[in-house]
């Protein structure tokens, strides 16, 4: 239910990236962890309803899916965590930690080529 | 122009809210915990009881999270400590923006902890910094002891964990909960959690918890 919300913030962010540079944005890429729990579909929906009437209406929107990383207090190892079997790979133990999940993230922004009159 | 490289969160206007939170709440000394569970868990029972028990020692203010409805308020304010009420009308979180407004009708000055009640969700709460110190999550045991592995979010981030209404295991015959399970559960996704089973109703375990409170007063 809070993608809503991500779709909300995620509009606000575009837009002022598009208004910055007068063009149009035609498609995103975002990126989250693990932690931020989000379902790809719940947002992709939100994002188009709650894009409809302004500059993000009808924009494509890709998310990439960051895993959780853990560092292992026994041999170092830095691994990608299974939460459904959390041991190191390399040596076994459940003695990690869990390393930072990566933020929600607007990573780029593709604009429409030669369209309105930008600098670029 | 095609493609922009970007690289901004996303939920940055949040995050600017929870900055001034924080710096608002340094800036008193007031430590603050946000506290997220299900609904019907009994965060308002547990602060209720917190309230009434350390009124002498502690004073605690409340902020209120609710989709709608005062009743929770109302319940914190019966025990004399000052609350504010916010109604996200539908919103299953709260954002730090309502925070920061409720923390402006709190008398800070004449607090020493201040909690949120997060809105009874266990999920989206989660993703929504809001300028605390930590978070705690309540669990109660007739949820099941299956909640840490099927929601790791929320118990890998938070400081505390209160494992509630352990009066209901009393005599083995009402709920089954395995505690040992919630424990390794828990600790496998957050080593540093404290965990208190309590039973807000009886008072059982919950010294435990006022200990660990009282060292959080600066």
């Amino acid at each position: 239910m809070h993608e809503t919300a991500v779709a909300q913030s995620l509009i606000e962010v575009i837009s002022q990236e598009a208004e910055k540079r007068c063009a149009r944005p035609i498609r995103a890429k975002i990126s989250c962890g693990q932690l931020n729990m989000v379902n790809d579909e719940v947002l992709s929906f939100a994002f188009e309803a709650v894009a409809q009437g302004t500059r993000c209406e009808g924009m494509g929107l890709e998310i990439e899916h960051k895993g959780l990383q853990a560092e292992c207090w026994v041999c170092n190892h830095t691994f990608a965590v299974d939460l459904a079997d959390v041991r190191c790979p390399n040596c076994g133990t459940e003695n990690f930690r869990l390393l930072p999940d990566a933020p929600l993230l607007l990573e780029e922004i593709e604009f429409e080529e030669g369209a309105d009159d930008g600098e670029g | 122009m095609a493609k922009v490289d970007i690289g901004k969160k996303i939920l940055n206007a949040n995050e600017t809210y929870a900055l001034r939170n924080r710096e608002l709440l340094a800036r008193h000394k007031r430590p603050c915990f946000n506290i997220i569970s299900s609904p019907g868990s009994g965060k308002t029972t547990i602060l209720v009881r917190t309230i009434s028990d350390l009124a002498d020692r502690v004073r605690i203010g409340v902020i209120e999270g609710d989709i709608q409805t005062d009743i929770d308020a109302e319940r914190i304010r019966a025990t004399r400590a000052p609350a504010v009420q916010i109604n996200t009308e539908g919103a299953c979180h709260l954002s730090a923006a309502q925070v920061n407004h409720a923390l402006e009708k709190l008398p800070l000055e004449r607090l020493d902890i201040v909690f949120i009640e997060n809105v009874g969700n266990l999920v989206c709460p989660s993703a929504f910094e809001l300028g605390e110190d930590g978070k705690v999550v309540v669990l109660s045991v007739a949820e099941g002891d299956d909640k840490p592995v099927k929601y790791p979010a929320i118990f890998a981030k938070s400081q505390v964990l209160l494992v509630n209404k352990i009066d209901l295991l009393a005599g083995g015959a009402q709920v089954d909960f395995d505690l040992d399970r919630v424990r390794a559960d828990a600790r496998r996704l957050n080593k540093g959690i404290e965990i208190f089973p309590v039973s807000a109703k009886t008072g059982e375990g919950m010294q435990n918890w006022y200990d660990w409170l009282a060292g959080q007063v600066r």
